[in-house]
């Protein structure tokens, strides 16, 4: 045996752990995901072929998918933007304070830590629509009471409040870490240009951090469109009410897929939310990636 | 000009300040409800401080019936360690292989590792299901614990990002003398990698302690619920004893927090590689 063989056969006995579960783990799942998704299958029998039915019965018949499908799209399409903007404020803040800096970033970063379930439920209570603290809150500035996630207009809102107060935090540590980042002698070469701190900011602190941005938002949008154990614990209603919100205004896709793969034993229709939204998310993915070429600025590349 | 300064700075931290209000009460809130009656939880103006105050909720909570603590604890503990136990381990050793071998098809097989970074979960569900389910181990831990026994992605990422840093003269030495790739990944590597592995160890820890969807999915017999699950089911029993749900809330997130005062270093640092070097 050549001693380059002997050495690919000792490294592929140390990536062997990750090899098999590339295969049976990621690659199988993937393509049997596919396959099942043409198929009516109940666990209890063998799948069945049955082409693209599926498919149409989704897009055309279920009317729930379609709610979901929107529920989604609103919480992602509010709720990301708005942890990216508060994250990249708070972490801008936090790098032009001089003290306390630490006591605010644990401040920010702890509900991070919370458990999804107790998050929901905490939330269920402060917004409860009789008299939860925000509803308190509401009525001490003379503001009218809200019904929140009983009411069909509040209570999407209500879970990007929720998103708001769990994610800010670790894009937040990410945002600050870059700005650390950033060269002290770009910035003095940028005083002695005349440039004042807002330009300093927006021209050159700010397309250094492109690359963060870029890779946070990624990950938060496609975290985000799979949204599950908020609302599922906070729609789980006690007396076993089937919609998910008021006429079902919190049902996300998950949540959706969820009832039909598991409550209701369709793992082919399941299978097929799975692909659509896997879909879906790939075209995102590549639409933010091919974008990325026009606002992410690369360290060596000249800026545009 | 120093007076302007000394503005910009009091309201930043009147900003920060208020902000950080916002994210604090709610926390203040979970705890204060907890140790409430039960007429003093849903009221305007809002009690910031019961009287008296009831410590004997806790009582209540944890040895109720239906919110098994100990029992609940234990199976979150199971899950927690021996998860954390597979990840640590074997992302050490392909990460090792990633960083210090050199071999056929290592950077293809790098990138794939990476693209499956952006892989979303909802893909591979329903399939690794039903593998769990054919092989009889719906309904234990198994197929929550199995697959961290085979490494992660991100875990592998990470810690072949720490191993990079270690000076090639360092395990070149060892070599001569002599030692194979195991002992010298134990022996030199690890050690010098150690705060990679705490990360990884704490965000795994914490992954498997606040997983809801996976004992969700998998585990159907209460006796075997953990944590997150049972606070759900507890939660459903006594919809409207918010005082007591709190109770129990506080006592499986207290551990986490205390955990992040502990180990606060490593858990900022974890977070910001994972962004910065990406």
């Amino acid at each position: 045996m050549s001693r380059k063989t002997r050495d690919n056969l000792r490294a592929y006995l140390f990536v062997s752990p990750w090899l098999i579960s590339l295969l049976v783990f990621t690659a199988y799942p993937m393509l049997a995901s596919f396959y099942f998704s043409m198929t009516r299958y109940t666990v209890v029998r063998p799948p069945v072929w049955i082409g693209l039915e599926n498919f149409q019965v989704m897009f055309t018949k279920d009317d729930l998918f379609w709610v979901a499908v929107w529920n989604t799209f609103y919480y992602t399409f509010i709720s990301v933007p708005l942890q990216m903007l508060v994250a990249l404020i708070l972490a801008t803040l936090l790098n032009q304070s001089t003290r306390g800096i630490g006591l605010y970033r644990t401040a920010f970063y702890l509900p991070a830590l919370v458990p999804a379930v107790v998050t929901a439920l905490l939330w269920m209570l402060i917004l409860d629509p009789r008299a939860g603290l925000a509803n308190a809150a509401l009525d001490a500035m003379g503001l009218p009471k809200l019904g929140w996630m009983h009411s069909v207009v509040w209570s999407k809102p209500s879970l990007i409040i929720i998103s708001l107060w769990v994610g800010v935090g670790q894009p937040m540590l990410i945002f600050l870490a870059g700005l650390k980042n950033v060269p002290k002698s770009l910035l003095e070469a940028a005083i002695i240009d005349g440039a004042n701190s807002w330009q300093r900011y927006w021209r050159v602190v700010i397309p250094l951090l492109t690359p963060t941005i870029f890779f946070n938002l990624l990950i938060t949008l496609i975290a985000s469109f799979q949204v599950f154990t908020t609302a599922f614990v906070a729609t789980a209603s006690a007396s076993g009410a089937t919609a998910a919100g008021p006429l079902n205004s919190m049902l996300v896709y998950m949540v959706h897929l969820y009832r039909q793969g598991f409550r209701y034993s369709s793992m082919g229709y399941a299978s097929a939310m799975a692909v659509v939204l896997f879909l879906v998310l790939v075209a995102l993915t590549l639409i933010v990636v091919r974008s990325s070429r026009e606002w992410v600025h690369y360290e060596g590349a000249p800026p545009r | 000009m120093k007076v302007h300064k000394m503005l910009g700075q009091g309201i930043i931290h009147a900003l920060l300040f208020a902000v950080s209000l916002l994210f604090l009460i709610p926390l203040w809130w979970l705890f204060i409800t907890s140790i409430k009656p039960i007429d003093q939880i849903l009221t305007i103006p809002p009690i910031w401080w019961p009287q008296p105050p009831h410590w004997e909720n806790y009582v209540a909570a944890l040895t109720s019936p239906a919110f098994p603590f100990w029992r609940l604890m234990g199976n979150t503990l199971f899950y927690c360690i021996s998860s954390t136990i597979g990840a640590v381990v074997s992302s050490a050793v392909v990460a090792y292989a990633f960083a210090r071998m050199r071999f056929t098809g290592r950077d293809l097989l790098f990138g794939i590792t990476l693209a499956t970074l952006l892989l979303p979960g909802v893909v591979t569900l329903i399939p690794t299901y039903v593998l769990f389910q054919r092989m009889g181990l719906v309904g234990t831990y198994a197929p929550l614990i199995i697959p961290y026994f085979f490494a992660s992605a991100f875990n592998i990422f990470l810690l072949r990002q720490f191993m990079l840093t270690i000076p090639v003269e360092l395990s070149d030495a060892a070599y001569v003398d002599g030692a194979g790739d195991f002992l010298i990944l134990w022996r030199i590597i690890l050690p010098l990698v150690k705060p990679a592995l705490i990360v990884v160890a704490i965000f795994n820890f914490i992954y498997a302690w606040n997983d809801f969807l996976g004992p969700l999915l998998y585990l159907d017999d209460s006796s075997r619920y953990p944590l997150s699950i049972g606070l759900y089911a507890f939660r459903t029993r006594f919809a409207l004893q918010w005082n007591l749900i709190t109770a129990a809330s506080l006592a499986i997130t207290v551990p986490l927090i205390a955990a992040f005062f502990a180990l606060q270093r490593y858990f900022i640092e974890g977070v910001t590689l994972t962004g910065v070097k990406g």
